[in-house]
């Protein structure tokens, strides 16, 4: 029987959906009054042996070291030496020539599709340089920077993109869908979020076996929607595994602000939080920030104290991909108005206050950078661009199997290759 | 009758639903595009423009701009439309079909059935899907064999832009859960489209040219191609009948095997990994309940049992084309 007492009405207001709104909408000014940046150095640095429970605060915060004039402060100072620096510096750069560079090369009809990074260089390359180069990466579409960073020669890159006769991956992959075992640079899924499990079985495997290799993971904040994100964290967390789990929050996810992810109701670092893992939240745009994090976060892992999720904040600087136009969802101003700046400029600034770098000297990088991007891509087009220098079409059915079953045999006779 | 593209018709179609129907709503990443910019209400509206504009002219509480979710959207979809409402959730690539599976094939196809009748689903999935637009292994796929086999499942897929809209709008006013794949490949094609409403029932097959010596089959983006064949075909004089059966849940067999009862020969095109496609399924229905009425052995174009390539001369080769499906024409025609 119903209980009609139960059946009463109980709520005094009607229900209403909430639908996040942005802050913002083409036309409209950049306003990013909403965003509480505490003070370059504020942020303490814990013992890596800290309980997560006595860190929460540290999800809801930003770590920060580099300064308005370009100074390092505070705890989180990695106080790097000027050469890795300078390093760090030249693989933005070079990173950024490169990410120009195929953008055109998309327009020019070379190939089909390109996704930059810019803006964002700083999230990759200076977490490469805290890694072992045997660490194992995890990567999603934009951290394009670890390759860079890793010394993986750009003319491969670029066969990749080109899907020419040289392409690595022979002609089966979408344009910068990288993949390098020697490089340690998983294979980018074209399904968002697949690669945050596969980090932590990784780094499960490596503390299995006793090895002494980590593994790093990136995910974008809309993606962390995923299932397979919290999946992630739940096993990261269980079984304690050596994996740094980055997200990285550059405001959008295609067209949609943060907020249609939840970034208006927590922060994304604080996704960690319920899981019992530590979580540090770091001005993405602050080389200095990014490399001590994720040296804080290798320690901790390398001494088995497991999982750290980090939050990189920061800000998509041009469009999702080559396919969208992102003037038709966001105040046209926004970019210049980041209160965070641009990664490039901060650590030149840096350089340059420390008295190890100059302007001239950064008009240098800049045509080294660029005259490195142009011998490469001359290379590459040597072979051919998208369509016009061909992997095989045997290509097309080797590898599905270790052993090419006889119903691809067949198969492939038929289609006469 | 103006003309429209498919896109145009798709857009059409969910736009007239939601004027006629409050109940209907729409569901997806990027389905607001950016909830609208000055100037261009609606912003971008879904990544190939589908739910252009409509945003604009129903605002966020009917057209929902959702986290990264598939499997929530899918989930949240399917919980609303027990509720009554009729959401039109969008899955961006089918290909994203691998985190969302559950929702569909476990819950959704299966409420009405395990909640002793009681239940009703009214919603539908609208899905991008299919090779040719140099998307790779993870952004081209056809999987609707996939849902064809679910039994609760009613499957669509408009193989121009007429129906495309008659065929939508029967999908949202279906009170069973449907999947409506759209082919990224036709989106552009171009075809007479009333302003009006109207529908396209299920279960109808399209005969696109009548013939006497052989019955091609053809799935979606297939559809064009072969007709296209018969076309040509024609001229020499061999004269092909040409289906497309528009859904394949619920499959029109009986004018397949009306057509093969004339022409005695079958080729089917499916965009689709040869085994358990549905060039496997029809050939099997008509090698079951037609095998007196064969001349020739029924010939398969489907695409090869592989994952899809990128570079575009292997997806082409990849893709059934003109040429594969003409042969496979001849061969048929000329066995004896
Ligand atoms: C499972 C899945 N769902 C949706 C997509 C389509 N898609 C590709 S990128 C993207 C946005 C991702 O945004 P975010 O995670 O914030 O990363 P960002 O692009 O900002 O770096 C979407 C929705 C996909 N590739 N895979």
């Amino acid at each position: 029987m119903v209980d009609t007492a139960l059946k009463r009405g109980r709520n005094a207001v009607v229900l209403s959906l909430h639908i996040p709104e942005p802050e913002g909408r083409p036309g409209d000014p950049a306003d990013f009054s909403k965003i509480k940046l505490p003070e370059p150095g504020e942020v303490r640095r814990p013992p890596i042996e800290v309980e997560p429970a006595e860190i929460r605060d540290l999800a809801f915060t930003l770590i920060r070291v580099l300064d308005r004039e370009g100074r390092a402060v505070g705890p989180w100072d990695p106080r790097l030496p000027a050469e890795t620096l300078r390093q760090g510096l030249r693989h933005m750069v070079l990173t950024r020539a490169y990410d120009d560079r195929m953008y055109r090369a998309q327009r020019q009809g070379k190939t089909s599709f390109y996704m930059k990074c810019t803006g964002e260089e700083a999230v990759a390359i200076a977490a490469a340089q805290a890694l072992e180069f045997d660490d194992m990466c995890f990567p999603t579409y934009r951290q394009q920077g670890l390759l860079v960073a890793r010394g993986y020669a750009l003319v491969d890159m670029m066969h990749q993109v080109y899907s020419n006769a040289r392409d690595p991956l022979k002609g089966r992959q979408l344009p910068i869908m990288y993949s390098s075992r020697q490089f340690g640079f998983f294979s980018i899924s074209g399904n968002l979020g697949t690669q945050y499990g596969q980090a932590v079985g990784w780094a499960m495997a490596s503390a299995y076996k006793g090895d002494s290799r980590i593994a790093a993971a990136w995910i974008g904040e809309g993606a962390t929607a995923e299932g397979d994100f919290h999946n992630a964290l739940t096993f990261a967390s269980v079984y304690r595994a050596p994996v740094i789990l980055n997200i990285v929050n550059n405001q959008y996810a295609i067209s949609a602000f943060h907020g249609i992810a939840g970034g208006q109701r927590s922060t994304f670092a604080s996704r960690g939080i319920g899981y019992g893992l530590p979580a540090l939240r770091v001005d993405g745009n602050d080389y200095l920030a990014v490399y001590a994090a994720t040296a804080w976060a290798a320690e901790r892992a390398r001494s088995n104290l497991g999982a750290t999720v980090i939050e990189l904040y920061t800000y998509r600087a041009e469009g999702h991909s080559t396919s969208d136009d992102p003037s038709r969802y966001r105040p046209q101003e926004e970019r210049e108005r980041w209160p965070l700046g641009d990664p490039i400029n901060r650590l030149k600034q840096h350089l340059i206050a420390i008295g190890a770098w100059s302007e001239a000297q950064h008009k240098a990088l800049e045509a080294e950078c660029a005259e490195a991007v142009r011998a490469a891509l001359k290379e590459a087009e040597s072979v051919g661009t998208l369509g016009q220098s061909r992997p095989s079409a045997k290509e097309m059915f080797e590898d599905v199997y270790k052993e090419m079953p006889w119903h691809l045999r067949r198969q492939r006779q038929e289609a006469g290759v | 009758m103006p003309k429209k593209t498919y896109l145009q018709a798709i857009n059409e179609a969910v736009r007239s639903e939601m004027k006629r129907d409050p109940r209907v709503i729409v569901i997806g990443e990027d389905v607001a595009g950016g909830q609208g910019g000055s100037g261009e209400p609606g912003g971008v509206g879904s990544v190939f423009g589908q739910m252009k504009g409509i945003y604009g002219e129903f605002g966020p509480e009917r057209v929902i701009d959702t986290p990264i979710s598939e499997s929530a959207i899918i989930g949240a979809a399917a919980g609303a439309a027990l509720t009554g409402l009729r959401p039109v959730a969008e899955l961006m690539f089918v290909d994203f079909v691998g985190v969302c599976f559950d929702q569909i094939y476990n819950q959704a196809a299966k409420f009405r059935y395990m909640f002793g009748g009681h239940a009703t689903t009214p919603m539908v999935i609208r899905t991008a899907a299919g090779a040719g637009f140099r998307g790779a292994a993870q952004h081209s796929q056809t999987l609707h064999p996939l849902f064809t086999m679910v039994p609760g499942l009613k499957v669509v897929m408009p193989a121009n832009p007429y129906d495309a809209k008659g065929l939508l709008i029967e999908a949202i006013r279906d009170d069973d859960p449907v999947i409506f794949v759209e082919s990224k490949f036709l989106y552009g094609m171009e075809g007479e489209v009333p302003d009006e409403s109207y529908r396209v029932p299920f279960g109808e097959a399209n005969v696109l040219r009548e013939g006497e010596d052989l019955t091609i089959v053809a799935f979606g983006a297939m559809v064009p191609r072969a007709l296209q064949v018969a076309n040509a075909l024609a001229k020499e004089g061999v004269d092909c009948e040409v289906i497309d059966p528009r859904t394949t849940s619920p499959l029109d067999q009986q004018t397949i095997l009306e057509s093969v009862e004339r022409t005695g020969r079958l080729v089917v095109v499916d965009e689709s990994p040869p085994r358990c496609s549905l060039a496997a399924d029809v050939a099997s229905i008509v090698a079951e309940q037609g095998f007196r009425l064969l001349r020739a052995p029924i010939r398969k174009v489907t695409c090869p049992h592989t994952p899809v390539p990128f570079a575009p001369q292997l997806e082409d080769a990849y893709m059934p084309s003109p040429a594969r499906i003409e042969e496979a024409v001849r061969a048929t025609v000329g066995f004896n």
